[in-house]
């Protein structure tokens, strides 16, 4: 580096220039967002602070037994209790550390294993497509719920299977639409350029291709996280997802669903925090596909 | 032929368009002023960015999406345009004036049949009934000479090869019998040995029916063809305007006399290099995409020399980019092989070391799909120098400045940047550079020149002059531009339907006695001089009349 000593002064100048230049860019593309989409971050942002910051939040522990069960609405539990006399509002807080948190690992992780192999598929082409996109449909073919609930009933209901199981079921998914948008990437002269030059498959896929890619990847991961964040949430109502005392709010619905005979709404409320936030994530999906897509209007 | 006699149809004068981009309306037509009278011929010419297109519409009333007009005045026969009512325009157009697009084959509805096509303006336009429009189109397909005219129209236009369907699209123009067509590149995407026919076709047709026309293009011995008078545009203003013949003997401006003077490039002769072992050898190529089917390439076989250019010509799909994916082994040849430097090659790339890839560099007719848009141009010249020849730190960047330099770009405004913040020309050469980064000792250049503009493409051709020299580069150029082989080739080779006919120097391949096609392709290219056409046209004639007496 000595012994080029000026450009590489420049260097972190410019870099520093872009870097600000970018969040302005940022900064600007947020005010000039559509009040949905507003209203979708801000939902967001809360929700992973709470996450974030649950133990600092939370007046109880997370399975701390506090008081009688099914206790009213009050002054001491702000939601009441639930049937085994723990704080509602803890419960609520905790959950979305554990059902958001999950969510959001089975996600990446489905978008990492589907993401991949989609571009290998497009890149490769042939026998491996041939045999991944069979694997796929074979796997697409059984409903996701259903066979869910039989590989959890076979593998046990803990936290890891649970990412694993519903990961790969959505994995196929994401499989799809990667090799799909890939495939209009491949045919490029410069993928041919790379492979000419004699790139091997990870640079390719990962320097050529995923730039290209990005932006209807990055979509469809918003559109997945909420159904990957339904499916756990179903499941769990159902008593295969996340298993007590973990605090989730699927369960939490299932445990305290027995009050809404009696014109108690309690049960409603982890159900409304599993709704808000995923219409708070379409919101911004849709904001985020209007932009790309936007993209072709403004060139005209 | 004076045209201030006849009847004045068309007069623009200080047209202004508008063009809406980044958040603002730019002037893209800044005041033109024509006038075009029945039965004349205007050539619109100038580079992409001039307004030519813009214009052309313009005459029609109409600004494309994005667009407005702004200023200044359309009168078609009396009618202004600029303040004409939706209703008044759609009268005319179709019916008085008619637009025949570049692509004809975007430009057609491929879900209907041609001759459906052709009666749906008459019909609506209450010219005539259909039957009257099938009739008459029928009629039109003869004179232009369409090949079995009475029953071509029934075909749906993915059935009618490229030339016949831009033909046909000519036809649908002139379906009303308008007063203007506007043509506006019409002949750009077909083949020389096409594109005459269409040119004939057309200049024939506007005479007959004294036809006023508006002639858009870049290429200007099309125009010297085709038009009457030329008007000269250079970003969205007039340059100059003057009759035909004035303006190509006598341009007035500096701008004109440049755009005239790129046909005159030539490269830098030199001695041959004696040697025993060719750069590149290929032996009796046969190559096909689907094992079993018939073979695209038929006995392929030439040499390459160090420091040599050889052109491959023909039309498309005559196997000139199937030769270059067999050599850089995309495409593994059934039969034969592909020796470089003496040695042979692996026929597929995968097969090949680093060294084989390194020595064999390509160049696309596309430089924006040939360049990731998500690189910035540093990454882009600099993967090479990496991957190859293992450079990191001051190393490289001392030798992404070498090569931009060698590429003429400044590197400290341009190797920040990404693809989309440069012009075709800029990315073309950023193409080279990466070509050049691996150090090849050959270059393969798959029409890497049609897509630009001639001022533009006569830099690249330079510039690859220039490297050669400096370098010590052997090219292969495919092309099917006459003109550009002339300017850079030391051997030419002509292939037709995956067949060499005919391969040589330059100067024995483009002089007498010529192999058929040869003579076929080469009479077909344009000259500047404004009775080329006819004079070819009245020799084949001739020649097939001779032949016909003959037989």
């Amino acid at each position: 580096m000595t012994d080029n000593a000026p450009p590489a002064e420049d260097l972190p100048d410019t870099d520093a220039v872009q870097q600000a230049s970018r969040t302005r860019r940022v900064i600007k593309l947020l005010i000039e967002a559509p009040l949905s989409a507003k209203l979708g971050l801000v939902v967001i942002f809360v929700y992973i602070f709470v996450a974030l910051f649950a133990p600092w939040i939370a007046p109880f522990g997370e399975s701390e037994l506090v008081g009688k069960k099914y206790q009213p609405w009050g002054d001491e539990f702000l939601l009441g209790t639930d049937n085994l006399g723990r704080d509602m509002l803890t419960r609520l807080i905790y959950g979305a550390r554990n059902t958001v948190g999950i969510a959001l690992v089975t996600t990446l992780y489905a978008f990492l294993l589907g993401g991949i192999l989609g571009i290998v598929a497009a890149v490769v082409g042939g026998w491996t497509d041939q045999l991944l996109s069979r694997v796929v449909d074979i796997l697409m073919a059984i409903p996701a719920l259903i066979f869910a609930m039989l590989l959890l009933s076979i593998f046990g209901t803990s936290v890891p299977s649970l990412i694993l199981i519903i990961g790969l079921l959505d994995a196929t998914r994401i499989f799809r639409i990667t090799r799909a948008v890939s495939l209009n990437v491949v045919v490029m002269d410069f993928v041919e350029a790379a492979k000419l030059r004699g790139e091997k498959l990870p640079w390719i896929t990962v320097r050529e291709i995923l730039p290209s890619i990005s932006a209807p990847l990055a979509a469809e991961f918003g559109i997945r996280f909420c159904f990957v964040f339904l499916t756990i949430s179903a499941l769990s109502f159902l008593g295969l997802g996340i298993q007590p005392p973990t605090a989730d709010w699927g369960s939490m619905v299932r445990d305290t669903a027995d009050l809404i005979t009696f014109e108690d709404y309690t049960p409603l409320i982890p159900a409304a925090a599993i709704a808000v936030l995923t219409i708070g994530v379409n919101f911004v999906v849709d904001w985020f596909l209007h932009k790309t897509s936007g993209l072709k209007d403004e060139l005209l | 032929m004076n045209s201030s006699d006849k009847e004045l149809l068309l007069e623009v004068s200080d047209l202004q368009i508008e063009g809406f981009s980044e958040d603002r309306w730019h002037q893209i037509v800044k005041g033109v002023d024509f006038e075009l009278h029945r039965g004349e011929i205007l050539g619109l010419i100038g580079e992409s960015g001039a307004g030519k297109s813009t214009i052309g519409v313009a005459a029609m009333g109409y600004a494309k999406p994005g667009c407005r007009i702004c200023g200044g005045s359309v009168k078609f026969d009396g009618l202004e345009l600029t303040t004409a009512s939706e209703e008044q325009k759609r009268q005319l157009r179709g019916a008085r004036i008619a637009y025949v697009a570049q692509s004809a084959a975007a430009s057609f509805n491929p879900a209907h049949k041609l001759i459906d096509q052709f009666s749906e303006t008459v019909v609506h336009h209450g010219v005539g009934s259909r039957e009257q429009a099938m009739a008459d189109a029928k009629e039109l397909y003869a004179k232009i000479r369409m090949p079995e005219p009475d029953t071509i129209g029934f075909r749906y236009p993915h059935q009618v090869s490229g030339g016949q369907l831009q033909r046909a699209m000519t036809a649908m123009a002139l379906s009303c019998r308008p007063d203007l067509i506007i043509f506006d590149e019409p002949t750009t995407a077909l083949d020389v040995t096409t594109q005459i026919e269409v040119l004939a076709t057309i200049k024939d047709i506007v005479h007959q029916f004294n036809t006023a026309a508006i002639y858009i293009t870049h290429d200007l011995a099309v125009v010297a063809q085709m038009a009457d008078r030329i008007k000269v545009l250079r970003y969205g203003e007039s340059v100059e305007e003057s009759e035909t013949r004035t303006m190509l003997n006598d341009p007035q401006q500096d701008y004109t006399k440049s755009l005239w003077a790129v046909r005159s490039f030539r490269k830098t002769e030199h001695a041959p290099v004696p040697e025993d072992v060719p750069l590149l050898k290929v032996e009796n190529i046969t190559a096909s995409y689907v094992r079993g089917m018939d073979p695209v390439l038929i006995d392929v076989d030439f040499e390459i020399h160090r420091r040599e250019t050889v052109a491959i010509v023909g039309e498309s799909g005559s196997g000139k980019s199937t030769t270059a994916r067999v050599i850089t082994g995309l495409l593994p040849p059934t039969r034969g092989k592909v020796v470089f430097d003496g040695v042979e090659m692996p026929a597929d790339y995968r097969d090949r070391s680093r060294d084989q890839l390194q020595q064999v560099q390509m160049i696309y007719q596309m430089a924006d799909t040939a360049i990731n848009p998500h690189q910035r141009i540093r990454d882009i010249i600099g993967r090479p120098l990496s991957f190859y020849l293992g450079m990191e730190g001051s190393e490289k960047k001392q030798r992404l400045r070498e090569l931009m330099e060698m590429i003429e770009l400044d590197p400290d405004l341009y190797l920040d940047r990404y693809p989309e913040e440069l012009s075709g020309g800029q990315k073309q050469r950023i193409c080279i550079a990466r070509a050049l980064a691996a150090n090849p000792k050959f270059i393969i250049c798959d029409e890497v020149t049609s897509a630009l503009d001639q001022l533009v493409a006569e830099g690249i051709l330079r510039l690859l002059d220039r490297l050669q020299q400096e370098l010590d580069l052997a090219y292969m150029f495919i092309t099917h531009d006459l003109a550009t082989v002339k300017a850079i080739a030391d051997r030419v080779i002509v292939m037709l339907e995956g067949r060499i006919v005919e391969q040589g120097p330059k100067d024995e391949v483009f002089s007498p006695p010529h192999h058929e096609y040869t003579e076929l392709l080469l009479s077909s290219v344009p000259e500047m001089d404004p009775d080329w056409m006819e004079r070819v046209i009245a020799e084949r004639q001739q020649k097939g009349r001779m032949e016909s007496a003959g037989n």
